[in-house]
């Protein structure tokens, strides 16, 4: 039986976000899956070595959940960003849910191919000796040489 | 009561660690070999039915008993 395929495109660059393509990458790969993400414009944070500046923005989410209702204006106010990042951080310790760290490196394990979009490396000026070892530099051209032979592709 | 060649503590772990431990924890048995799973995490129920599915490794046993669940595991 052929290896099944997944093909993930990662376009998110919040602390939220950067968990769904790591979780389902990490958790197809142990199903038997060969798995490519493809790191296209603020997904490409996810690939920095250090994550620790990944926030999670109360800003333009009505549906993240407060400990006390507040008004939307209230979310502007400097210091907000970085209390609802520390409080994601540690509901998520308690909650035993992985680091991004911790899942990536299950990825990189797993051997999940990752891709960083070179348009976006250049046009953000990214470094790209800042992420992590073993990441490839491709187009739209190599994302689909993989995505057109695998049975499940997502955008993330 | 099937036994256990190895055991796997993934209490108080969230998706989709358990799983993914498991698959880890299987890869250093031999084909045959049974791993027993102690989870805490409600959705495991469902999550390793899935697994032992798609990977081909049998479910022999499962069971619920104070908020933990166990799950026996052999490795194909």
């Amino acid at each position: 039986m052929d290896e099944k395929k997944l093909a993930i495109i990662a376009t998110k660059g919040t602390l939220d976000w950067g968990y769904p393509p790591f979780i389902l990458a990490s958790t197809a790969a142990a199903l038997g899956y060969g798995v490519e993400i493809f790191f296209t414009f603020y997904g490409l944070q996810l690939l920095k070595k250090d994550l620790g500046h990944l926030r999670v923005s109360p800003l333009g989410n009505p549906a993240m959940p407060m400990p006390i209702p507040m008004p939307t204006l209230m979310m502007v106010l400097p210091g907000m960003e970085g209390m609802a990042t520390s409080m994601m951080k540690s509901k998520m310790k308690a909650k035993g849910v992985a680091s991004l760290e911790e899942l990536r490196g299950l990825c990189v394990e797993a051997e999940v191919r990752m891709i960083a979009c070179q348009m976006t490396v250049d046009l953000f000026e990214f470094d790209t000796t800042d992420f992590i070892d073993g990441i490839e530099l491709g187009g739209a051209a190599s994302f689909f040489e993989f995505a057109g032979e695998s049975d499940i592709t997502l955008f993330m | 009561m099937v036994q256990e060649d190895k055991i796997l503590d993934a209490r108080g772990l969230n998706c989709p660690l358990p799983i993914l431990r498991t698959k880890k924890a299987l890869g250093e048995l031999t084909s045959g070999q049974v791993l027993k799973i102690v989870a805490t995490d409600p959705g495991a129920v469902k999550d390793f039915e899935a697994f032992a599915k798609q990977t081909k490794n049998p479910l022999l046993e499962h069971a619920e008993a104070a908020g933990e669940f166990i799950f026996f595991i052999q490795k194909a």
